[in-house]
């Protein structure tokens, strides 16, 4: 069974002048026990929202308007805010962007894992919580003792490894990381990579990474799921995407990214920008930057739906014909 | 024929003071010193684009700031066109050459002649422009410090050149509109545009597509790329991502701990790397295809304290193949070929 399916998530957000913008349109996927999904984009695409959202953590003016969010099987749209609050954190935990900023910094590093465990009431007494930060902390790299420091003694790719110790602390099944790598030095990045790889074989985690660096996906994930203006532009696995990709919208982004085995191969931008929420285009999202479908009258008019072309391979794309 | 190197750097050494605390003078405890860079040569041809990549401490921004004149250097020095950088910078330039009417003139004007040659590019175009100007402000403003003695016919055409090389065109389009209005790759157009607009030889570009999305990067790189074409422009490119290193510039100085470790054409640097630092940045750099999935050499830990640098080789505490004698000699450089270099004490023993 999978551990997380998502069908037809719809996500708008108010206006003050309570206009509703669409930010996430018809958006699916599953994920089984173990395996990883990288959500890719530009900024602006939703990927944020998406991860939010599957926490039930959007901010007041976002409001999920359609779809189910299934968790082993149980639709956490419908729970109580109560009961979502034993499913947060403990069932899916999540490592959110900008790390180095998300410690508190008066505290130190220990005490912040601590609360985290027992707030969710997974050890009470202090000394056993305190036990267990130290093992938390040895199992990301990081010597037991130095958690009674406090976040500015700990370097960046350090705070990031306490980020992912807190986030680790109640057994999570689901880990979602948003761009856990994005403002680490490259080295760090590897081994910040290596260590979520080790912690999803050593615990069976189910991963989300959502990020805008290609490479990294490539280097962790399973599957991939392209978003474009809030949409699903092209769902399959990891090999299909960077080898057989579909929508002309994943082709680009594909160009648009230096890959360092071929140095010096050829780069193009996407023209254009991606399309603002409060002035989407009435058919194909993409439409106004697509190299193959501008101007087409269906594309014009229609948005596309998500089509499985072959096994595992869903694209949403009027021109793209299955196999 | 080689061409004419227009900037040469010569044994660099710049170091930063640390802080002394009230409790260090009572204590009388040593003073200390960030050694930001530690001994550092090359030479940048006319036109040519190098890059300069390493971590975060590495003193790659340093090398940018003591080349625009921006820092004075403790040791070494910068030649640029022949004359010594850290001087012109502070106009107070001597006369080198007989009749030379630059170190006649005087100090302001010195200033501003070296300005008009070497500009940079910064990193944050969210922060580097001015909110409250509009873009034709931002772009003419050098004009007007410089005070050209243009007129206003020649002052537009040089801002419209300035904003459609950088691909803002119609310029008339843009020039009237405020920062805002514009996307994050705009942006970036524009901190070039203001760069270009006195028409420098000399570009440093710190870090300028870190902020942006990857699908816009390409374009600015290609722009960079362009603008040697279009206006034989030199330019120093710092960076992490050796990934866009690769796409564009010709030669790569590879940086650890205040030095240049090896230095080489770019193709060949990322393609056969003979630094064993330089073979793990190029194994950890994520490929965009899991079909080429490849032995990541991870080191541990991160780049030592700058006030500390380790004795001998100072990549020996995290080098894979180092042994008891790089804990004490300080490498030499070894001539891979005629135009790539590499400190390393093993690099010949692998031949």
């Amino acid at each position: 069974m999978n551990t997380l399916e998502v069908h037809d998530l719809s996500i708008n957000y108010l206006t003050n002048e309570g206009i509703a913008l669409n930010a996430v349109d018809g958006l699916t996927f599953s994920l089984e026990q173990g395996r990883s999904l990288g959500l890719v984009g530009e900024s602006g695409c939703g990927k944020t929202t998406v991860m939010l959202s599957l926490m039930r953590l959007l901010p007041e003016a976002g409001r999920i308007v359609d779809g189910q969010i299934l968790f082993n099987g149980r639709d956490l749209l419908q729970i109580s805010e109560r009961d979502m609050q034993s499913v947060r954190w403990k069932d899916i935990s999540m490592v959110f962007q900008g790390a180095m900023n998300a410690l508190n910094p008066v505290r130190t590093v220990e005490s912040q894992i601590v609360e985290v465990l027992q707030l969710h009431n997974i050890i009470d007494s202090t000394r056993d919580a305190r036990k267990r930060a130290g093992e938390l902390l040895e199992l990301v790299g990081i010597p037991a003792k130095r958690g009674s420091q406090y976040p500015h003694q700990f370097s960046g790719g350090m705070k990031q490894r306490a980020m992912i110790a807190m986030a680790l602390a109640c057994n999570p099944q689901v880990l979602i990381a948003d761009e856990p790598t994005t403002a680490l030095d490259v080295m760090i990045q590897a081994q910040i990579i290596e260590l979520l790889e080790k912690m999803q074989r050593l615990l069976g985690l189910s991963l989300v990474l959502v990020t805008h660096d290609l490479g990294v996906v490539a280097e962790m994930c399973d599957d991939v799921l392209v978003m474009y203006g809030g949409t699903v532009a092209e769902y399959a696995s990891s090999d299909v995407i960077f080898n057989n990709p579909q929508h002309p919208y994943t082709q680009r982004l594909l160009k648009a990214f230096p890959d360092i085995a071929e140095p010096g191969s050829d780069l193009a931008s996407i023209p254009g920008n991606p399309p603002r929420l409060d002035n989407l285009p009435p058919g194909c999202r993409f439409e106004p930057r697509c190299h193959v479908g501008k101007g087409e009258p269906i594309c014009l008019k229609q948005l596309p739906p998500l089509v499985e072309i072959e096994p595992g391979h869903h694209v949403a794309c009027h021109l793209v014909k299955g196999v | 024929m080689e061409k004419q190197p227009i900037l040469q750097i010569e044994d660099l050494y710049k170091q930063f003071p640390v802080t002394r605390t009230f409790v260090d003078r009572v204590k009388r405890s040593p003073k200390q010193v960030v050694h930001a860079l530690d001994g550092i040569s090359f030479s940048v041809a006319q036109g040519e684009i190098l890059a300069l990549v390493g971590e975060s401490g590495s003193g790659k921004t340093t090398v940018g700031m003591n080349v625009l004149g921006l820092q004075v250097p403790t040791k070494g020095y910068i030649l640029f066109d022949g004359y010594n950088m850290a001087d012109w910078a502070m106009g107070k330039l001597k006369s080198r050459k007989n009749g030379d009417e630059l170190s006649r003139l005087s100090k302001r004007k010195q200033i501003l002649a070296l300005r008009r040659r070497a500009q940079m590019v910064f990193q944050d175009p969210y922060e580097s422009l001015n909110p409250r100007q509009t873009i034709w402000e931002i772009v003419v403003e050098p004009l007007e410090i410089h005070d050209l003695g243009l007129s206003a016919d020649e002052k537009e055409a040089r801002v419209r050149a300035a904003l459609e090389d950088c691909g803002l065109a119609p310029a008339d389009h843009f020039w009237n509109r405020y920062p805002d209005e514009l996307s994050g790759g705009q942006r970036q157009r524009v901190v070039i545009a203001g760069a270009l607009v006195l028409e420098p030889e000399l570009l440093v570009a710190d870090e300028p597509v870190s902020m942006l999305d990857v699908s816009i990067r390409a374009d600015i790189l290609t722009l960079l790329q362009s603008l040697r074409k279009t206006r034989n422009i030199t330019i120093l490119y710092t960076t992490h991502d050796l990934a866009t290193a690769g796409y564009f510039t010709d030669r790569m100085a590879v940086m650890y701990l205040g030095r240049v470790v090896e230095i080489g054409p770019t193709a060949e640097v990322l393609k056969e790397p003979r630094h064993p630092y330089t073979q793990a940045l190029v194994s950890v750099a994520p490929v965009p295809n899991p079909r080429k999935k490849r032995k990541r050499m991870i080191l541990q830990g991160e780049v030592p304290n700058p006030i500390d640098v380790p004795s001998g080789c100072r990549f020996h505490p995290r080098c894979p193949i180092a042994t008891d004698e790089c804990k004490i000699t300080d490498p030499p450089y070894v001539k891979i070929t005629s135009k790539h270099k590499v400190a390393c004490l093993k690099t010949l023993s692998v031949d």
